[in-house]
């Protein structure tokens, strides 16, 4: 077990072990996400209230749910780099942000373009909508952060930090639909009791929340890698890995 | 399929529009979130590569002299 971390602290165990996962997460995850697409798109029955616009909820739901859980990664990773100091995990949190943000960015734009025909209106300042708008706020703030600090210790700290704060943000997006009476409708589906969604529309959406999950895993191991090159930089597995790349 | 044709597929009862506008431009975000890091990594690879040589050239330099 303690090994286990001790190598996790390594980078260039880390470094060889996500390419050893992309090589073969990426490809899985491509086919899952457009195989959930085309389901979502075309092989659905659909809604007897909105017709074909709610085809937008196969992508709209799943960026939505990952650019949430992303905020936990980055706030997580965060806490551990101040708490323990680990590298590894300044290292995931800055990896973790610009994913979020992309994410946080197609939820809102998707939900704009499915607002339009459902409700009538493209943006509304309502509860769920303005703290999602706060996320992707916080998520560029980190970005920004990052970069602001020519001290990438003191940078990874402040970001850290903000990051935590940020955290109060989440329960609010949560519980905005059930706190506050607005246009956006309640979550269809619930861990516990039943969910108010069919089963044929259900299996298509739970497959593309798994691809997007994929997409965000694929996503972060990539930063990290890049990340961990322009920081060992001048080390000797980094020479090394040079040189064999220069043969290849 | 769903859809009687293609034709109903791309227009959907109206809808059409918005639907294939917003899997467009979901498609351009994960493809952007998938070839830039892979392309960033290339580019620090690169830029370490460059760094290494010029750093071998003065060490043989260097040897050339003495």
């Amino acid at each position: 077990m303690w090994s286990f971390f001790h190598k996790l602290g390594s980078p260039p165990w880390l470094y060889s072990i996500a390419g050893t996962i992309l090589r073969w997460l990426l490809p899985i995850t491509l086919v899952v996400l457009v195989a959930g697409a085309v389901w979502g798109l075309l092989y659905t029955p659909p809604d007897f209230r909105q017709g074909n616009s709610y085809r937008i909820m196969y992508i709209h739901v799943p960026t939505a749910v990952v650019a949430l859980a992303g905020y936990y990664v980055m706030a997580i990773a965060g806490a551990i780099s101040l708490i323990w100091r680990m590298k590894m995990a300044d290292v995931a949190m800055r990896a973790a942000a610009p994913i979020g943000a992309m994410l946080t960015f197609l939820a809102l734009v998707t939900g704009a373009i499915w607002g339009k025909p459902t409700w009538g209106t493209w943006w509304e300042w309502d509860a769920r909508i303005t703290s999602m708008l706060v996320l992707f706020f916080l998520y560029l703030g980190v970005m920004v952060l990052y970069d602001a600090y020519d001290n990438k210790e003191a940078a990874g700290r402040a970001c850290a930090v903000l990051s935590l704060v940020g955290t109060v943000n989440i329960p609010i997006i949560y519980k905005s639909v059930d706190w506050w009476y607005s246009l956006h409708q309640p979550a269809s589906i619930k861990f516990t009791g039943e969910s108010t969604i069919d089963s044929s529309m259900l299996y298509p959406l739970l497959l593309m929340i798994v691809a997007f999950y994929a997409l965000y895993t694929c996503c972060l191991l990539m930063n990290m890698r890049t990340e961990l090159l322009r920081r060992e930089a001048r080390t000797g597995w980094v020479r090394r890995l040079i040189v064999e790349e220069g043969k290849g | 399929m769903y859809f009687d044709s293609w034709q109903a597929a791309l227009v959907m009862d109206g809808h059409g529009g918005f639907v294939w506008a917003a899997y467009a431009i979901t498609t351009l975000g994960v493809v952007w979130m998938l070839v830039y890091p892979a392309w960033s990594r290339r580019r620090a690879l690169r830029q370490l590569a460059v760094a290494v040589r010029r750093e071998q050239a003065r060490a043989d330099s260097a040897q050339g002299v003495r």
